[in-house]
């Protein structure tokens, strides 16, 4: 292929990087005033980068290094667009909070260029390129707010543990390389392709532990809740959201890419992953009282669920974790965004106590928050149901019942603390007034809101054929 | 024994001690000139295979750099280092395990390699390039995406250590340089008469 060929193929990430640079030096001359317009240039930069990879050419370029499929297109495009709603809910809140700063943005656009990458790896060295871009610009927004002490703590933890399972994802990435010889999925899976040896087998471990690590799947979930809990929420409305999906994908794209002769293997290691996962992040849950630890424990559950449809190791099951991701981080973003439009005398509200009695206060956004949660608790005929739905059936067909039925068993108890937090809202007297919600927060929560239900039903006969075209881009039966 | 097998030894005897007494000097200053030592018979060695490159690399980067950086964080930071060792004894048990597991994993590896080899071993056969330069023309060619997505990777790390540390103060008075140059006898100075004998004046 021809360097020009090459660039057209990679064009989604070559407008981020070029926009990144501009609007860096934008930012650089206008300071911090200008912190409105670059993030306006952002959202644009994003936009314009999901229409380039949903039109642009598809195929390998760079030896093989950047991979533009289905799959890298329908990632894209969600992650771009949910980037660019994380931006809508954060620069109003950074103007409020009087912390606006133009490297936000860019910090933003640099983390949605690394998820770029993950989702488009082809070689373990741009996996392991896209996985460190995306969780730098991750570990510099957890800390953002450097004068809060939670937030520098949450940015440090994170941090720590990030480059503890950078380590261990490399670790895997050399053993691979020395046993394959190669870092190229095509001649890796050239390599398995008789089956995968002993030191091959250790490495891929340690490359799903390093990529579980970043998906904060169970049992490498220890980060998740405190940084959370320690970082802003328009923060944690992001960082919930879009790296989550990234990382999906790069486990579908590493494990099938790279390794389809050895599914047999990966197989049993993501379903003792998301068994764990899923408990954990159920029975965990119920102890909590801070909505953002609690939304933590969900989300590691969620990603249990995720994991479910890839374990399954056929086309339909990563159709399944593409659809159950991408309804997933809708909601989520949904959920957050409720708790930025939150606030009680300037004081964020977090926890159960601050909840109380909120359907008197604010009708629409405890409204809101109901649908998130029984949504997240897969009541039909909400998102979240849709997603489980396929996420079970897949799972069901790969003979994996009693998985599917002991993710319905946390589902159960999950609910718990869905329905806790709903009861809350509508039956508890109030704790007095609310401060008024902000517009832009309030926005995202109801049309969050409303895909989650009405829209995700006229919306699902489109992402359906979508996920699935993505899903064969992968080539598992 | 010829002169290379002396060489070879020699230096891993070095790299070896050197890289024992990092770990059990008492000093932390002298841990880190050990830790200089090892990286320069680290690029002796690599010298001895032919990799010209990564040995000048080694003796730049980490000596130059790494090495220096860390004994000036040593020297500023005034680490309690034994008060940091005092657990020594203690997690032995759990670091001996820790070590013994990295072990095996080692001979796991050296012996699949003794047995059959890395999985493909290519020969460039003779090039009319160096080292150097073969390096640098894959480097620039096949991974050009890598060599400018780590770029990318370094402005992060440059943004975040702004975004996190660089404080605006006010008031702090700054050199304007065009004020200087701006400056001139008129603007400057004044002619002060009638100074009163014994009397101080008033600027």
């Amino acid at each position: 292929m021809t360097f020009s060929g090459a660039l057209s193929v990679a064009l989604p990430e070559l407008i981020l990087s070029v926009g990144i640079l501009a609007l860096l030096v934008v930012g650089a001359f206008v300071g911090d005033k200008g912190t409105r317009p670059v993030a306006l240039g952002a959202g644009l930069v994003l936009v314009t980068s999901a229409a380039a990879a949903c039109f642009g050419p598809q195929g390998a370029a760079f030896n093989n290094g950047f991979v533009e499929d289905q799959a890298a297109v329908f990632a894209k495009v969600v992650i771009y667009l949910v980037s660019a709603v994380g931006l809508i809910i954060a620069e109003p809140w950074l103007k409020r909070v009087n912390g606006s700063r133009f490297e936000y943005p860019i910090l933003v656009l640099l983390a949605a260029l690394g998820m770029g990458m993950m989702v488009s790896a082809g070689n373990l060295i741009s996996l392991y390129i896209g996985v460190e871009l995306q969780s730098l610009a991750l570990y510099v927004l957890a800390a953002f707010r450097r004068d809060d002490p939670r937030a520098s703590e949450a940015g440090l933890k994170y941090f720590i543990l990030g480059a503890l399972s950078s380590g261990i994802l490399l670790y895997g990435a050399s053993l691979i390389y020395g046993f394959a010889g190669s870092t190229r999925f095509t001649d890796i899976a050239a390599a398995v392709q008789s089956g995968a040896g002993t030191g091959l087998i250790f490495g891929l471990v340690f490359l799903i532990c390093g990529i579980a690590f970043k998906v904060s799947a169970a049992p490498f979930h220890m980060w998740t809740p405190d940084v959370y809990e320690g970082a802003p929420t328009a923060v944690v409305a992001f960082l919930t959201a879009g790296p989550k999906l990234a990382g999906m994908v790069l486990f579908a794209r590493a494990l099938a890419n790279g390794f389809p002769g050895a599914v047999e293997q990966w197989r049993q290691v993501l379903i003792a992953i998301a068994l764990i996962s899923m408990l954990w992040g159920a029975f965990a849950g119920l102890a909590q009282t801070n909505l953002k630890r609690l939304w933590a424990y969900s989300s590691i559950a969620n990603v249990g669920y995720a994991l479910v449809g890839l374990a399954s190791g056929t086309q339909e099951g990563v159709q399944a974790m593409l659809v159950f991701m991408t309804l997933y981080i809708i909601d989520v973003t949904g959920f957050f965004a409720c708790l930025v439009a939150l606030s009680r005398d300037g004081r964020p509200m977090e926890t159960f106590e601050d909840m109380a009695g909120l359907f008197k206060e604010r009708p629409g956004v405890a409204a809101a928050m109901t649908i998130f949660s029984l949504s997240a608790l897969g009541m039909p005929p909400f998102s979240g149901f849709w997603g489980k739905v396929y996420v079970f059936k897949a799972a069901a067909a790969a003979n994996l019942q009693w998985l599917a039925a002991i993710g319905l068993l946390s589902s159960v108890v999950a609910a718990f603390y869905y329905l806790r937090l709903i009861k809350t809202m509508w039956f508890d007297p109030t704790r007095g007034t609310t401060d008024a919600s902000p517009l832009d927060a309030r926005g995202v929560a109801f049309v969050a809101a409303a895909f989650s239900f009405p829209v995700v039903m006229p919306a699902l006969a489109l992402i359906d054929p979508l996920s699935k075209a993505a899903a064969s881009a992968f080539g598992l039966n | 024994m010829d002169l290379q097998a002396i060489a070879f030894y020699v230096l891993s005897a070095v790299t070896i001690g050197s890289a024992l007494m990092v770990v059990t000097a008492r000093n932390p200053v002298h841990s880190v000139l050990f830790l200089i030592t090892t990286f320069f018979t680290c690029a002796g060695l690599f010298v001895m295979l032919g990799a010209e490159f990564l040995a000048m690399l080694l003796v730049v980067v980490y000596v130059g750099a790494v090495a220096v950086l860390f004994l000036f964080v040593v020297m500023m930071l005034d680490v309690d280092f034994g008060s940091l060792r005092s657990g020594f004894a203690r997690y032995l048990p759990i670091g001996g395990v820790a070590a013994a597991v990295l072990l095996g994993e080692m001979i796991l590896v050296a012996s699949a390699v003794g047995d059959r080899g890395a999985a493909v071993t290519t020969h460039y056969g003779a090039s009319p390039y160096s080292n150097t330069e073969q390096i640098g023309r894959v480097l620039y060619t096949d991974y050009i995406y890598f060599f400018e997505a780590a770029g990318m990777v370094l402005l992060v790390a440059m943004i975040g250590a702004i975004v996190l540390t660089l404080r605006h103060k006010p008031g702090i008075k700054r050199q304007v340089i065009a004020d200087q140059t701006a400056r001139s006898a008129s603007n400057g100075m004044r002619i002060i008469t009638d100074v009163k004998i014994g009397q101080g004046i008033d600027a």
